[in-house]
């Protein structure tokens, strides 16, 4: 055994404390009583109407405390097939949705909102974008959200179907990215959803036409390696139910 | 106009006191700056050299100032034509034996053929025949510091100025390079200062001594006006040492004047034998027992260092002992007294010279 | 020496038994994770995955960065370097700060502050762009910028560190052998400080192979434009696993190599 000198001891008891209390930091924070905490990750595109839901659901459920993990839907569908911890998924896509059914960590998804796309501009249209085709002028930077992510991969289809091979100059890893990017006046145009253009003050939006435009369906679903598989149904319930339908329609989101 | 150095120099050190020193070196003359460690010697050397600023006074090297301070005048150190060997060589350890040796005429543009050509020469001269192309750390202490003399020669410098070019070696290296320093000096036109610890490399080297003790020159003189005419309990200390030339055989060092016995019956040929002030013993009357070395003299001069008395004898050699001031009383001594001197064989130190 | 007091030897200088033990420990840290994306390369397919146009575009252009940011740091790094060790100028410790604050910062903080120093609307961008119609994100150049803004503190304080050490003798006697700035510079303070320049170097270039959150930020992620070899396997992480792996074992193999057949070669002094 290793026997510290004398002088050594007050060192050698300082290090032991302080690698206890890490350990004690590390398992306290998951160890709160497990039915007040619901672990819900949301797509990007989801985060101010879901602040409000969770606001909402933890007025009604006093004593619950609802953490939001927000990204891009394919990196929370990765994050979730290898174990990380959540309750609910609320993705922005059936492709990633489907992904985590598959993949045994997720059952019942169902439909709670849908979604389409816009083009945000910078407040002023510096770069006098007047519709989808002006995406393919080479002197605009245009942003796209990264193909894999479900804006990306939607707004590839959109670009398609209006017969525009858009200049891309950044596919940004998900829609809150972009949306920053325009608002700060470094992109002229990005191609994200309705919703975030009715949340944001900083952008205007310009509509796609009807016959390009791509409807996305958002799939909400209980994991099945959640701690807290009753307050994930809960929480489901919530976003279901007539309060939490009114807070997303007010956030610009569609009915399913 | 080669007139030498003639500088006044005041700087102020890292601690805080101040050196205040005055020097002047005459074209062909060697001039020595004693001193202890910590007396100011380092700062003497940079601010010659242009590394550091004099605060006050002036520095000319042949008739040109290079450090004026009252007319905000400053050489760099590469215009003032200083040669400085260092202490510990300072060769840059990057560079072979040659590039080193060169790097003066290489900074002065000169080709790098002809640079190698004359790098080459100086290094025969210094004996260093065929060691240029060999790396500094490759080099013992007394070839090291060759390669810095040539080095700082062959740039033809106004002034050569040597730190303690000799500290960092061991006895026998020292004599050694002390004989070739003192060749290569002879053949430097210009003037020389030498700064040094060491006594004996003062008064061998140099014709002129400078003592500098606590930012100031304490005595200025040759090396005999120091040993034997001292003015500080320091001088005396250190210049005491009473040093003879002679010639060694079979245990005796024969002076001009007188023989020696001398414990070391193996050295022979030219040798300087050294003698402690206090291993000289002062007797009144002829002493019994075993010194081999006994002569009846006359007490020239003496001096009164505080608790120290410093003896002058005559001949048949002159030497200076230092005894106590209740021996003084005890042989009741006066200048011009008859005193005995012994001094034990064993306590006599030669050395080859 | 005998194999007995060779091997007496070894045993008295090597740690002990729990020291060993944990620098097992250490090892793993660097191994397992390795072990991990070579358990999941698809062998079969990586010839074919390796020929893709995004991993051409990808490792070209990371290289263009890296070697670009290292250029870069090296040419006003080093006289950056220089300044702070040997100038003593007010509010020197500050700059130094300053100089080390990419170290300390997240690269993503990085990468928005040169957004909005640099972007259309920055305040040194914004003037850029009405004078020259330049816009620096979104482009290879701010690859470039955004990969020597994390990447440069390396040289600048590994040069730094280096001249302090420096024996000022040195510089002395070149300057009493005539040597004026510029060639003691070149001929003295350099050369004696190459080893350390060495091993500047290549942690400039090897953080700036690495770097992620200040390139996406601030040049966006573009393949063939500002897609360097990590914003290209975050992206396909999300979409294409194999591809993903390719491109990790790419990057992994030229910084081994690298670091280690230079290590061996440069790093005397470190």
């Amino acid at each position: 055994m290793i026997r510290p000198r004398r002088g050594q001891l007050p060192r050698v008891a300082l290090l032991a404390f302080l690698a206890l209390a890490l350990v004690a930091a590390a398992c306290s924070s998951g160890s709160t009583t497990a039915e007040s905490v619901i672990l819900v990750s949301a797509a990007a595109s989801l985060t101010n109407a879901f602040a409000e839901i969770e606001t909402a659901f933890e007025v009604a459920n006093p004593g619950v405390d609802v953490v939001l993990n927000l990204g891009g839907s394919s990196v929370l569908r990765e994050q979730i097939l290898e174990g990380a911890p959540a309750d609910v998924f609320a993705s922005a896509d059936v492709t990633n949705m489907n992904l985590v059914v598959s993949g045994g960590v997720a059952d019942s998804p169902q439909v709670f909102a849908t979604n389409q796309l816009q083009i945000a501009v910078p407040l002023g249209n510096p770069g006098d974008v007047t519709g989808i085709a002006d995406l393919a002028d080479e002197q605009l930077l245009v942003g796209l959200c990264a193909s894999g992510v479900p804006c990306g991969d939607l707004a590839g289809e959109a670009l398609k179907r209006a017969g525009v091979a858009a200049a891309v100059d950044t596919h940004e890893p998900n829609v809150k990215a972009l949306l920053t990017k325009v608002e700060s006046g470094d992109l002229d145009a990005g191609v994200v959803y309705v919703t975030d253009v009715a949340g944001s003050e900083a952008v205007t939006g310009i509509d796609i036409p009807a016959s390009a435009n791509v409807t996305a369906g958002y799939p909400i679903a209980a994991t099945t390696g959640g701690d807290n598989p009753d307050g994930a149904a809960a929480f489901v319930a919530f976003v279901l139910s007539a309060d939490g339908q009114a807070i997303l329609a007010r956030h610009g989101f569609g009915t399913p | 106009m080669n007139s030498g150095l003639d500088a006044h120099l005041v700087a102020g050190r890292e601690n805080g006191f101040t050196v205040d020193v005055r020097l002047e070196v005459a074209p062909g003359h060697t001039a020595a700056l004693l001193g202890p460690n910590g007396a100011g010697k380092s700062t003497v050397v940079s601010v010659l050299a242009g590394l550091m600023p004099l605060d006050a006074g002036q520095i000319s090297l042949d008739g040109r100032a290079l450090d004026d301070p009252a007319r905000s005048l400053f050489v760099p150190p590469e215009e003032r034509g200083i040669g400085v060997v260092f202490q510990d060589y300072v060769l840059f350890p990057h560079l072979t034996v040659s590039e080193n040796v060169a790097f003066g005429l290489r900074s002065r543009k000169v080709p790098r053929h002809e640079a190698a050509d004359r790098a080459a020469q100086w290094l025969e001269r210094l004996g260093l025949a065929g060691m240029g192309d060999r790396k500094p750390r490759d080099l013992s202490g007394g070839q090291a510091q060759r390669v810095a003399l040539a080095r700082a020669l062959i740039a033809e410098p106004l002034l050569l100025l040597l730190d303690e070019p000799l500290a960092a070696l061991d006895a026998t290296t020292r004599v050694e390079l002390r004989r070739t320093l003192d060749d290569h000096l002879e053949h430097f036109a210009g003037p020389r200062l030498l700064i040094t610890h060491d006594p004996t490399e003062a008064f061998l080297l140099a014709d002129q001594v400078h003592v500098m003790e606590d930012g100031a020159v304490t005595q200025v003189g040759t090396a005999d006006d120091i040993r034997l005419r001292p003015r500080t309990p320091y001088i005396a200390d250190l210049a005491g040492s009473n040093l003879v030339e002679g010639t060694a055989s079979n245990g005796i060092v024969a002076t001009t004047t007188h023989d020696l016995h001398v414990g070391d019956t193996h050295i022979a040929g030219t040798v300087l034998a050294t003698i402690h002030p206090r291993a000289i013993s002062i007797h009144r009357h002829q002493p019994e027992g075993s010194p081999r070395n006994t002569w009846e003299t006359a007490v020239i001069r003496i001096e009164h260092y505080g608790d120290r008395v410093r003896l002058q004898t005559g001949d048949p050699l002159a030497l200076t002992a230092e005894i106590t001031p209740n021996a003084v009383e005890a042989l009741a001594l006066v200048e011009g007294a008859s005193v005995w001197v012994s001094i034990k064989a064993t306590e006599i130190g030669v050395e080859a010279d | 020496m005998t194999d007995r007091a060779a091997e007496v030897r070894r045993k008295a200088s090597r740690p002990p038994a729990l020291v060993m033990v944990l620098a097992l420990a250490g090892l793993a840290v660097f191994v397992v994770p390795l072990l991990g994306l070579l358990a999941r390369t698809p062998w079969q397919d990586l010839p074919q995955l390796l020929t893709e146009d995004v991993v051409a575009d990808a490792l070209r252009l990371s290289l263009i960065a890296s070697l670009g940011a290292t250029a870069i740091s090296t040419v006003i790094g080093v006289p950056l370097a220089l300044v702070l060790a040997r100038v003593d100028f007010p509010g020197r410790p500050i700059v130094r700060g300053l100089v080390l604050l990419p170290l300390v910062i997240p690269p993503v903080v990085g990468g928005a502050a040169l957004l909005f120093a640099l972007g259309r609307r920055g305040v040194i961008g914004a003037p850029l762009y009405e004078a020259t119609g330049l816009v620096l994100p979104f482009s290879t150049w701010g690859v470039i910028i955004a990969t020597t803004f994390v990447a440069m503190p390396f040289l600048v304080i590994t040069v730094e560190g280096a001249l302090r050490n420096l024996d000022p003798r040195f510089e002395g006697a070149a300057a009493s052998l005539g040597a004026g700035r510029w060639t003691v510079l070149r001929r003295v303070t350099l050369p004696m400080i190459a080893p350390s320049l060495a091993a500047g170097l290549l942690l400039t270039w090897a953080r700036a192979l690495g770097e992620f959150g200040a390139t996406i930020t601030f040049a966006g992620n573009l393949q063939g434009r500002t897609q360097t070899l990590p914003l290209a396997v975050f992206v396909a992480l999300e979409s294409d696993r194999d591809t993903a792996v390719a491109l990790s074992l790419i990057m992994v193999a030229i910084s081994l190599t690298v670091l280690v057949v230079l290590r061996e070669r440069w790093w005397r002094s470190g």
